[in-house]
Order: C-alpha cells, then structure tokens, then sequence
C-alpha cells in the first residue's frame, strides 16, 4: 500500500465533551394506525477516535439512527421534535441547509453498503472523489484529481492513477467499497459513519476491508461509527458496543464487558445463537419468534414475548436504561431484581 | 463400504462467452471444472467458497436446473444425465432443494398451503382431504401451526417463508436435498431456528444435504464434511473436524483465518491475502490458486502443473503439489521449473483455538 499524508486533525469541540452527542433520538413513519416509531429515545455519546459498534438485526432502527445522524431519514419518515444531536458542539437539527452541507462530507462522512448504488455509473471514480473535494474546498480540477488519486492509492487500490479513470462498472465489489471508503476519508472527516460496509463483501475481502479501516483510523485518530449485525466484526473492531432491539438502545458497554457480561437476555441470546468456528456444540441456541414489527410491539418491555426470564412486572413497566458498572448500562429489570434470571420451562431455548 | 446415494464425477460447466458481430463462441466462464465427491446416506457434504467459486452453479447442475458441460452424476445407482421426461420428473421427486431466497421461491399469488400440495398432486403422492391432512402434518414438522395453510408468502416473516421452502420440499420425500445458503439472508437469531430446524429433519428422516454456504461458522455446526472450491475447483475436501484443526490448502488456511471470531480477548493471527481472485473466464495456468498463494515452497512449479486432488491424510484431499505427501514427485516437479521442495505449511492453526484432529 502506498502511503499517503492523512494527518491527525485537530478536534474542534471543547476539550473534554464528547464528538457527537445524541439524545433522546426519535424517528417517526406514518403508518396505518397513526405513526410508527423506527427509532425511540435513542442516546449515546462518540469521542474523538473512539469505534462505537451499533448492532441489532434488521429493523432494529441501527441504519435509521445512522441516517439521522447526517439529517438523511428518507421521507415520509421523520426525526421527532425533541430530538437532540449535537456533532463538534454545534445542534446538527436545527442548522441551516448551507453549514450542515458544509460538515457532511467534510467533518462528518458515510461509507454505504452498496457501493454499486452509491456511485455514480457514468462518472469516473477519480471523478467521483475529486468531487467532494471541490465542492468543500478551493482546490483546483488538477489539485482535486491529484488528492483523489493519492487516496485511492491510500486505501489500498494498486496503480490508483490507471484506476482512477475507471468506471464503476468496472470495478469488484471490494475495490468499489474501497473508493467508497476513498471518498469518504478523501477530506479527513472526524467521524466515519459505515453502515454494513463489509456485509456484501466475502469473508476475504472484508478481512482487507476491516484491516484498512483499522488502520486508517488509527493513523488519522478519526472516530468510527460502525453499524453492523456481524457480532465478530464487532469483537474486532469495536472500543464500545450499542446494541439496539426494536428502535431502543437495550445494552451498552465497553466490547469486553459486553462480550463478558452481558446482561439484557437479548444481548445474551444472541451471543449464544452465532455459530462458532470449532465449536463441537452442534445444536445451536436459539431465541423464539422473531422481532415484532414497529407497529405491534407488546406493552412493557418490547423483548419480553421472546424473553425467557419475563416476569409480570415485565408487561406493565418498560425497563430504563440501567447502570450495571462503569459505562456498562442495560434496559432490564433483571439489573434490579438479578434473582428473577431464572429461566420459564416453555420459554428456554 | 456401501455405494454412496450420490456420485458426482468430473463434473464441469462451462457458460459460452459470445463476441464479434456474429456473436460467435469466443471462449467460456469455467464455473465448475472436473468436480468429484461423494455424498452417503444421512450424510452432510457443505461445499464452501466466496462469490463466483462455482458452488451454486454445481448444486444446479446436480438436479438439472441447469445442464453439464461434462461429467456424470450417479444418484441411488441411476444416471441423472441419461434421464429424460417421466423418468427425470420422477428422479425430481427424491431430489430437492432449498433456495436462499423464500420469498423469490414462492409463488406470491398462491397460499402457502397450495404451494406445499402442488409437489404433492404434480407427483400423485395424494389428492384430496389426504394431501390437506399432509400438508398440515408437514407444517407441524418444520414449526409452523396448520392455520397458516390458509396464508399468502407475503404474511411471514424471513424465518417462516424459509420453514415453508423447508416444508415444501419435504412434501414429495425427498432422500436429498441441495440446501442453496438457505440461512444467509436470515438474522442470527432466526438462523440459528432454521439449523436446528434442518438438522433435525435430517435425523428424523435420514435425510442427506449438500449444503452450500459461505458463512463458515454456520457450516461448523451443519456438516460432516467439506468440500472447499476456487474458481470452479474443488481445492480441498475433508471431514469438518480435520478441515478446521489442519486446514492443507493455502486458500483454506486464508479463508478460515478471514472469518471474524466473536470473541475480542481471542488472539488473532490473520493471513491477509492479496487481491482478489481472478476471472473464471481466463483462470490461472497450473494451480488456480498460486497468484495469491503464501505458501514458502510455492515456485514455477505452480504455474505449470495442475495439481491432483489427492488423499494426504485418511478421508483428507488436498490440491497442492506443495504441501507433502504428494503424488507429483520432486523429479517432475524440478521438470517444471521447480527450486524448492514440498514443505509442511500450516500456519496460524497450531494454537489451542482450535481443537485438535
């Protein structure tokens, strides 16, 4: 890999407070019976050079937080009043059209999925990322190009000068993530939003993928959001964990303690339903039934139908937001009543 | 030992490539090239590989979704390939399979319970107030309650629509079933449903799977052997404890060390590799594998000698002229330009991570 002149970039947020903080987030679609909530209540903090793990299975509202975060929420979806992001102590929700233009893209930067769809098919890739450099700064056509090429080569792509006058198409899916990666990184933002930026990848080509992230974030200090449903990748990448079920945050922690001691029984199921390389346990765990729709979650807790320990008080009182240790914070009424972790007969897996 | 209940022999597909403007033949996607395994009875054979390796199109072309090239195909002592109309419609009833996709594989227009009765009524297996008494029986086995007959694709869930394409290729009783990635567009939770769910059918009914997958870890808990493919070849096939203890082949020591371990205290040895692998329309001479091979011992050798699928270990195959013992002796290697001798490589596996062979 050719090296390229990605330097630490001074944080503009006051020493201290954290580089993006979210609180109370709400995403509200409308839907037959009045609105559907994606995302409820949702808070939590990102330092500078910190990877926070954002994980759940699919509708959990990880993707959906993500997108509010750059003020992306496709429409008829919408962020609820109430909602507070603050990103480098500025309010990204109620600024103006211009200056939240001038931080996403430059402080603040997405890498997709699908890269095949999040690129421009009949634009070159040297085009594509020597764009975002000239719509953020002053540089020249020549002085952008020559950026864009430099960090196509930064991110591992060989002979970066020849590629970068290639389309798309003809790209593999890894050399397409890895321009998306190039675009993303191009201006050196402080936080890296990626949202499953590996899933679509094989297990090779996200091992280079998850390598070149870790690398670029440890040369730039960057802070890395990553959404994911992959409990290795988060293992490997993560500082801290945010698991999500149903649009809520359920648990929160350090990656060891998460892994060591979780302790919201969804968080624990899943941990115990991923199939293991090597394991000689053939039967694998399971957690009943699968993740109510947004439109018909049940009263109280909103895991409780597929929790094997709910109890009465389950169905009335949705948990808060416990502390179980230091930064270690689970949505459980088990955290207060620990001798209820007894499993019913009809409902272990 | 008795016959297996499938033999597939040299099995090759190779797709036309047409060019010019006359839209002549002008070469061939190789998308499996001279594949061989066996599958006994109750047996699970996984066959792994990334994107474009060729397991898909072999499991097609087992049941003749899509026609071989070359090859033959011997199930419970019959030729797959020598059938025809009755006879081959018939074969289709004992052979089965499982697609990733529920919902792509189910009519959207047709209740889930006439979809499980169609297999049952195209094959003459029962009609009437007996094929309904069946298909409720079938639901009941793969977790779903019987009301549910009566529902459209489009009311389930991912898991559920997955237990109806479970269930509906058990309606005609098949012996064996192509499992497509049958649980790689499903979450983890649900995943973990549907295996438990597949190996148990398996136990009740004997049943034997060729389970085609790219998620390793899931594999690990389904198999009992595997075979693993690049660019249209199998490079190694062996028992699942032997493949993940002392993994041969290069690509294999590659391909198991990529898979993240959900363990972030777990000491992590990689083996990174280089690029990307190559087209199958224009694949490497020699060893398909020896542009990204690490193995210390590899040399010109690799580019010129195709290298045998041949038995290092009991039940263990392996594609590599460098990795000893080997068939292809050191005289003919130094013929092809070889400098350096075979070498045992097994990097990053002899740790306590994994257990022992």
């Amino acid at each position: 890999m050719t090296s390229t002149s990605l330097d630490s970039h001074a944080s503009t947020s006051q020493p201290g407070a954290p580089l993006l903080s979210v609180e109370s987030l709400g995403v509200s679609f409308p839907s037959a019976g009045g609105t559907s909530r994606a995302v409820d209540g949702v808070s939590f903090t990102i330092a500078s050079g910190e990877t926070v793990c954002l994980v759940g299975e699919s509708g959990c509202g990880k993707s959906m937080t993500a997108l509010s975060l750059l003020r992306l929420v496709p429409p008829p979806g919408r962020i609820d009043v109430g909602s507070r992001i603050e990103f480098g102590g500025q309010s990204l929700l109620s600024l103006a059209d211009e200056p939240l233009r001038s931080i996403r893209g430059r402080r603040m930067a997405m890498i997709f999925q699908e890269p095949m769809t999040a690129l421009n098919p009949v634009l070159t890739v040297g085009d594509q990322v020597a764009e975002v450099v000239r719509v953020h700064t002053k540089a020249t056509r020549a002085a952008a190009w020559e950026r864009a090429v430099t960090m196509l080569g930064g991110v591992g792509i060989a002979d970066p000068a020849a590629r970068a006058k290639q389309y798309p198409h003809e790209l593999s899916g890894g050399m397409r993530q890895r321009v998306m990666i190039a675009m993303a990184l191009v201006l050196e933002p402080e936080l890296v939003i990626a949202d499953e930026p590996t899933t679509a990848l094989d297990v090779t080509i996200q091992a280079q993928i998850l390598e070149l992230l870790r690398e670029l974030r440890d040369r730039t200090g960057m802070a890395l959001l990553l959404i994911t449903h992959d409990l290795g990748v988060v293992a490997e990448m993560a500082s801290r964990v945010i698991v999500m079920y149903a649009g809520r945050v359920v648990e929160e922690a350090p990656v060891q303690s998460l892994f060591s001691r979780a302790t919201h029984p969804y968080t624990e199921g899943l941990l115990a339903a991923i199939p293991r390389l090597g394991s000689e346990q053939e039967r694998l765990r399971t957690i009943v039934g699968s993740v109510p729709p947004a439109t018909a979650l049940p009263s109280g807790c909103k895991f409780r139908d597929r929790c094997p320990y709910a109890f009465d008080r389950c169905a009335v009182e949705e948990p808060a937001l416990l502390q179980i240790g230091p930064a270690h914070r689970a949505r459980c009424h088990l955290v207060e009543e620990p001798e209820r972790r007894v499993s019913s007969p009809d409902r272990s897996a | 030992m008795t016959a297996p209940l499938l033999r597939v022999e040299n099995l090759t597909k190779h797709f036309p490539i047409h060019g010019g403007m006359l839209r002549r033949v002008t070469g061939a996607v190789r998308a499996v090239d001279g594949v061989s395994f066996d599958i006994g009875a109750g047996e699970t054979l996984a066959l792994v590989g990334e994107s474009g390796c060729g397991k898909t199109t072999t499991g097609r072309t087992i049941l003749r979704l899509v026609e071989p090239t070359a090859g033959s195909i011997t199930f419970d002592g019959t030729d797959i390939r020598a059938l025809r109309g009755e006879s081959l419609r018939r074969m289709r009833r004992r052979m089965q399979i499982v697609f990733q996709d529920p919902y792509g594989s189910l009519n959207p227009r047709m209740t889930v319970g006439a979809a499980i009765r169609e297999g049952l009524i195209v094959h003459r297996i029962a009609e009437g107030a007996e094929a309904d008494a069946r298909v409720a029986r079938l639901l009941d086995e793969v977790g779903l309650r019987a009301e549910v007959a009566s529902r459209y694709p489009h009311e389930f869930s991912g898991g559920q629509r997955q237990r109806i394409g479970i269930a509906r290729a058990l309606a005609v009783e098949p012996a064996f079933i192509v499992c497509d990635e049958p649980v790689s567009a499903l979450d983890v939770s649900v995943q973990a449903q549907v295996v438990n769910l597949l190996r148990d059918l398996q136990r009740q009914r004997g049943l034997s799977y060729l389970f085609i997958a790219h998620d390793l870890a899931v594999v690990a808990h389904m198999a009992d052997r595997l075979a693993v493919m690049y660019l249209g070849r199998i490079v190694e096939l062996a028992p699942r404890r032997a493949l993940f203890a002392s993994p041969l082949m290069p690509y294999t020591q590659a391909l198991l060390s990529a898979v993240p371990v959900p363990d972030p205290g777990a000491k992590r040895g990689r083996l990174l590799l280089q690029g990307e692998p190559p087209s199958p329309a224009n694949p490497p001479s020699g060893c398909v594998f020896h542009p990204r091979c690490p193995h210390p011992a590899k040399d010109a050798a690799c580019s010129r000698i195709v290298p045998p699928l041949e038995e290092k270990a009991p039940g263990h195959w392996v594609a590599c002229i460098k990795q000893p013992p080997t068939t292809v002796s050191d005289a003919v290697q130094r013929d092809a330009g070889a400098t350096r001798s075979p070498e045992r490589y097994l990097p990053l596996f002899s740790h306590h991570n994994h257990p022992a062979p």
